[in-house]
């Protein structure tokens, strides 16, 4: 350490000096490790599917001998699969919608007025991140039933954007209050009404707060377990995670079917996720910016 | 029109006299009647907040009073047992052992991911080949769904599988266990499936408050001569103190009711030597159809979360509870 302090002003200023050859080796050594915990279980299951149950069960360890793409084809033929994707796209996409329109609205409520009591309704929004879904799952379940939503998707969908609105009021709250008021007067001598300041100057300008938003909304009902298990019965009404676990416990025998299955449940999430990092990442890092 | 009008005409919207006359501090407003405003705010306000209400405030409520009762979630709720649901759990060893292993995996979620989070936040934290890659990489699991964790990983411990096969590999035979049978070994497996899938929430959540950090502070400690250690240390690290503790917060508020992954795994099992509050109250609750021991659980696990919040924004958010939300997730 103290062989390099004094070179390291310069160098600072240069970015990368001497400090290249002490750090950048313990940076790669930690990324090598970490990349290999995190894809090797990923990889193994994807690759297991190629296998025949006999294959597994004579070395868990290897290779497919010989690759069979039996499971993935009877699985991608067959309709469960299909019917899980469909009705976990269906929930996500409905209870991130009503997240953004309703939290959105809640938030400008909250953000661009004066009045009594706003504090307390804040509060109450943001208390809501202290409930687990967990808590109010059992009444919930009585609750759905008499709104006649049991065993249906949006029973699921609803009550998640509804879980959903304090992470959106936390995170879109601030971010509209930092807007600089100097635009709003300018929009209003500009003889915008409130209105139009909002729509047209304002969310344009939380874009980023809203795509993290959104994607945190629609990651969490895309992931949620407990409520899609205790309200939906008929399997043809099920989540990909929930359909993820029936099939494991139906077929507990067929390890490579398992395996396979669970491999082609991750590839939505995944692939949404490498679509949607970008807006993640810069969303997560200081969107105030934008 | 005077001259000092056409100068106040200039300097922008503060141009008629009566607004001059308010002060140069206060800002213009929108004219319009009360009436008009409080429509508004109805418009905007009301539908999130019935949701918020009808779907998240009541049902705990409706928890609350179901929690007093004898219950079996089915027919006429008229068994008043005051608070028996709450001395009952309270008896329960099984039910205390399930707080004890929550509360392990919390103290471990904080004190084992946050340091290895800040570090490998903290190498990431510069430009190098592939920085992007492993980002994407390391934060990928933190999107999967829990449940098909789960699933993979009961698949990859299984007795004599994958993770056996590993060990043996590396020459650790030795090490071998029943990950997920051995009543003494049960809460690590689960715990470092934990790890595996949210460590990387707490990588990326640090990164992007490393990145709020401005160089220039960092700049201008290392010609004053410090060096990079001190630089971390008097410098990175404090200015990542709110985002530090905002990830605590999350990731406390998490591991206390944490159910998926170990519901999957193990169900709180074998023989309750992974249960948690959650899976204590589906498998004594639910699964057993008695409401109202439910309803008492979640109440009580509400409590806890309740309890820390309280603590923690007592001593440790107050002070940056705005400015780190915004900086740490938006």
């Amino acid at each position: 350490m103290a062989a390099f302090t004094q070179a390291t002003a310069p160098d600072f200023l240069s970015r990368y000096g001497r400090r290249r050859w002490t750090v950048i080796p313990a940076t790669y050594l930690v990324a090598i490790v970490g990349c290999g915990l995190t894809i090797v279980p990923l990889l193994f299951v994807v690759v297991d599917g190629f296998r025949t149950n006999g294959d597994i069960n004579n070395s868990p360890a290897g290779w497919p001998h010989p690759w069979v793409a039996g499971n993935y084809t009877s699985i991608l033929t067959s309709a469960p699969f299909w019917q899980f994707l469909g009705n976990s796209v269906l929930i996500s996409a409905v209870a991130t919608t009503l997240t953004l329109v309703l939290g959105s609205m809640a938030a400008l409520a909250l953000s661009q007025y004066e009045f009594k009591g706003r504090e307390f309704f804040y509060t109450v929004f943001v208390s809501g991140f202290l409930f687990p879904i967990g808590v109010g799952a059992l009444p919930l379940y009585l609750l759905l039933q008499r709104l006649g939503l049991l065993d249906n998707q949006f029973g699921v969908a609803i009550p998640e954007a509804a879980f959903a609105l304090p992470i959106t009021m936390i995170i879109l709250r601030p971010f509209l209050r930092a807007i600089p008021g100097e635009l709003r007067d300018a929009a209003m001598v500009d003889g915008a009404s409130r209105f139009r300041f909002f729509v047209q100057i304002l969310i344009p300008l939380a874009k980023p707060a809203l795509i993290t938003v959104g994607l945190l909304a629609f990651v969490t009902s895309w992931n949620q377990y407990l409520l899609p298990l205790l309200v939906l019965q008929t399997s043809s009404h099920f989540t990909l995670p929930l359909g993820t676990y029936t099939f494991q416990t139906q077929y507990s025998q067929n390890d490579a079917g398992i395996m396979a299955f669970t491999a082609l449940a991750m590839v939505p999430a995944l692939g949404a996720f490498v679509f949607a990092q970008r807006y993640l990442v810069a969303g997560a890092s200081g969107a105030v910016k934008g | 029109m005077s001259r000092s009008t056409a100068l106040n005409a200039g300097l922008g919207p503060a141009a008629t006299e009566d607004s001059v006359a308010a002060g140069p501090l206060r800002r213009p407003q929108w004219r319009g009647p009360k009436l008009r405003k409080k429509t508004e705010l109805t418009i905007l306000l009301a539908p999130g907040l019935i949701l918020f209400v009808g779907f998240v405030l009541i049902p705990i409520g409706i928890a609350a009073y179901y929690s007093l009762f004898n219950w079996s979630g089915y027919g006429p709720l008229n068994d008043y047992i005051g608070f028996k649901n709450y001395s009952y759990a309270f008896k329960d060893p099984a039910f205390i052992q399930s707080i004890e292993h929550t509360l392990y995996l919390t103290v471990a979620s904080v004190a084992i991911q946050g340091p290895l989070a800040i570090a490998i936040a903290l190498l990431l934290n510069r430009k190098f080949f592939g920085r992007t890659f492993l980002r994407t990489v390391v934060f990928a699991p933190y999107v999967l769904p829990p449940a098909v964790t789960g699933v993979m990983w009961s698949l990859i411990l299984q007795p004599g599988g994958f993770a056996d096969q590993v060990f043996k590999a590396f020459g650790l035979g030795g090490l071998v266990q029943l990950w997920l049978a051995n009543v003494h070994v049960v809460l690590f497996t689960v715990f470092a499936v934990l790890t595996w899938q949210y460590l990387g929430f707490g990588i990326v959540v640090l990164l992007a408050g490393l990145q709020g950090i401005p160089t220039e502070l960092k700049q201008a400690a290392a010609i004053d001569g410090a060096s990079p250690w001190q630089v971390t240390r008097r410098i990175t690290l404090p200015l990542l103190a709110p985002t530090m503790r905002i990830w605590g917060f999350i990731t406390v508020i998490g591991s206390l009711q944490v159910f998926d992954v170990i519901w999957i795994l193990t169900q709180g099992g074998p023989a309750g030597s992974s249960s948690t509050i959650s899976t204590y109250m589906v498998l004594e609750g639910v699964d057993s159809t008695d409401f109202g021991f439910a309803a008492a659980i979640a109440v009580i696990l509400f409590a806890f979360c309740f309890v820390f919040a309280l603590i923690y924004q007592r001593y440790a958010l107050r002070r940056d509870t705005r400015g780190a939300l915004t900086r740490a997730v938006g």
